[in-house]
């Protein structure tokens, strides 16, 4: 890239590929972003973390030039995204919320457009889609329509939409809301390659696990607002450390029996997490804990994993807000 | 069993090293030129069409409809016979038809800019109009199909230019291009109403009194003074005058060309500025 490493267009600090200072967006009366500020170090992951219509998408979509700011700065690599709109489209590429991809064309026919419209000619247009279809594991799907591929599928051709040109600066937008485990695991191993090559990442994810397994720091947004910033390590002890039990329990039905027997043996309230099998509480009297799950194992509740340790984001973004952070399931959220 | 084999093949595993292996580190090939992006837009629209040809049937049975209907329907009453009534007629419908088809394009758009995938257009390094350049050069496409289709009805019906081949095809330029400039209004509305359905009534509302209050159908000289002055500037008019003297090979309509050529290009120096200050605004 060109204007990627040199920094002559006024931004202070060379290593940061995004920045903002009060950044705001309104729509009618509603403030969706109220005056956000971010500092994304190149060659890193920066998860935004909030749930639905805290402000993250929208924050996205203006440093992607899709919106203009109603007040404060952006830069991206340098760029101003308002007055240099154009230069930061040529370093960014924007993976949506909802599948970036034209459903009505097949797997191979969306790569070749994007290459064809970032200049590749003909014959090496056609070739890099081969070559993308293949690394991603849709050979076989590219002459399907894409209406027709899964939904882990679409998310992949997504991702190789994104980098028919690998660029500097890769947005993506709950990269994983609404994929199954598997797939989950796929788009967060293409993600670590990504950055390994030194592609710097910015998703938003209304996941906490998400932003704890890929980001190297993380912004807690909520009401449009950076309530939390730091590294997931900083953020958990923000709720101090003392000792917490998370458990998750086989099958996700037993959970609130679980959670009734947990909490009759320890005394504590059991928190649900997002994820549907597991539940956590903080437990003043970690010596107690032995005993109530030896308890659990006698009613015959049956655990995956139980854990002893920092707190988890949920009870981090719970103790910022006041409020859990996910208030719908996935499928309301992508609905 | 049968579940673990399909998810195998539909989820299968990545090799990071080939992951690796496809980030590019070649530099990013240079961007395209305005027509060569517009191209591309273009190919996408055409292969809608590939994949669901359905969505012709606006450009081949209403021209069908159109030209049966009115040529058996009015043919006899107005001009003796259908046979004589058609060779006035086929140039006046080839325009009203081709006009009318216009319509989809805006609700086409209205359709196509809600998809997710449109913020990945609109996030590309590329000519901004280039999106919707192409969808008319695409939709032009189509109305040379339309046209083509009711000029080889009109044959077997028994029209015959006496303008020649020659004058055909100068009759069908002018007429595409009229269109392509037209459509510019219906993706304004396209990207400003809320549904399609709105940008079809909108449309409707627009293109009733330009066709129908013209010189299509019927010779103005039996309208009300009033109706004369809107039809004899109604630039529906100015092209099936135009149509008919190109196809038939007679004299006095250049002045239509003329008035055509300014419409045309009126309606594009107005509406495409209108079109992409919308289109680069937010949704």
């Amino acid at each position: 890239m060109r204007d990627e490493g040199t920094d002559a267009s006024g931004n202070g600090d060379g290593t940061l590929a995004v920045e903002t200072k009060g950044l705001t967006k309104h729509f009618g009366e509603t403030r969706a972003v109220d005056g956000i500020d971010l500092a994304v170090r190149r060659g890193t992951v920066y998860g935004v973390l909030g749930p639905n219509g805290a402000g993250k998408t929208t924050t996205l979509r203006m440093l992607a030039t899709l919106l203009r700011p109603d007040a404060g700065t952006a830069r991206v690599l340098g760029h101003d995204v308002v007055a240099d709109a154009d230069a930061v489209r040529s370093s960014v590429s924007l993976t949506g919320q909802f599948a970036s991809v034209d459903e009505e064309l097949t797997g191979r026919e969306n790569l070749v457009l994007i290459a064809r419209l970032l200049g590749f000619p003909h014959r090496s247009a056609d070739e890099r889609a081969r070559e993308l279809l293949e690394a991603f594991g849709l050979a076989e799907a590219a002459g399907k329509l894409v209406k027709d591929y899964s939904g882990g599928m679409r998310r992949r051709l997504d991702i190789a939409a994104s980098i028919v040109v690998t660029p500097p600066l890769l947005f993506l937008d709950e990269p994983t809301t609404g994929l199954d485990p598997r797939s989950r695991n796929q788009v967060w191993d293409i993600v670590r390659v990504m950055v390994a090559e030194g592609t710097t990442v910015l998703l938003t994810t209304q996941y906490l696990d998400e932003a704890d397994q890929l980001a190297d720091r993380i912004a807690i947004i909520d009401h449009g607002k950076v309530i939390a910033e730091g590294t997931s390590g900083e953020l958990k002890a923000l709720v101090g450390s003392s000792g917490t039990l998370r458990v998750r329990v086989l099958d996700p039905e037993q959970r609130d029996e679980a959670g009734r027997i947990l909490t009759e043996a320890l005394g504590e309230q059991f928190q649900r997490e997002s994820d549907p099998a597991a539940l956590s509480a903080r437990v003043p009297d970690p010596e107690r804990v032995a005993a109530a799950l030896a308890e659990l194992a006698r009613c015959c509740v049956p655990l995956a994993e139980f854990s002893l340790g920092q707190p988890s984001l949920d009870e981090v973004f719970l103790a910022l807000t006041g409020h859990p952070a996910e208030e719908q399931t996935p499928e309301e959220a992508t609905a | 069993m049968s579940t673990v084999t399909t998810t195998a093949e539909t989820e299968p595993v990545l090799v990071e090293t080939t992951i690796r292996s496809v980030l590019s580190t070649q530099a990013r090939p240079p961007r395209p030129s305005a027509l060569g992006a517009s191209l591309s837009f273009a190919w996408r629209a055409l292969l809608k069409i590939k994949h669901v040809p359905m969505q012709l049937f606006d450009v081949t049975v209403f021209p069908i409809m159109f030209v049966l209907l009115f040529t058996y329907l009015f043919g006899g009453a107005l001009a003796g016979s259908p046979r004589e009534y058609l060779q006035n007629l086929l140039p006046g419908i080839l325009v009203m038809t081709v006009s009318w088809i216009t319509i989809y394009t805006g609700m086409g758009l209205n359709t196509d800019i809600s998809k997710g995938v449109f913020d990945r257009f609109r996030s590309l390094p590329i000519w901004r109009p280039a999106l919707l350049v192409g969808m008319l050069l695409a939709d032009v496409a189509r109305y040379t199909m339309a046209t083509v289709i009711m000029l080889v009805l009109g044959f077997a019906l028994g029209f015959r230019p006496d303008g020649g081949p020659l004058g055909v095809v100068a009759a069908v330029a002018l007429l595409l291009l009229f269109s392509f400039s037209l459509s510019w209004i219906w993706t304004l509305l396209g990207l400003k109403m809320q549904t399609p359905e709105a940008v079809m009534q909108a449309s409707m509302t627009v293109m009733f009194p330009l066709t129908f209050a013209s010189n299509v159908y019927v010779d103005p000289k039996t309208m009300p003074g009033w109706v004369q002055a809107f039809v004899n500037n109604n630039p529906i008019t100015h092209l099936t005058t135009a149509s008919r003297g190109l196809i038939h090979g007679t004299t006095g309509y250049w002045d239509n060309v003329t008035w055509v050529l300014l419409w045309s290009a009126a309606l594009v120096v107005i509406f495409a500025p209108l079109t992409m200050r919308l289109y680069n605004s937010e949704r």
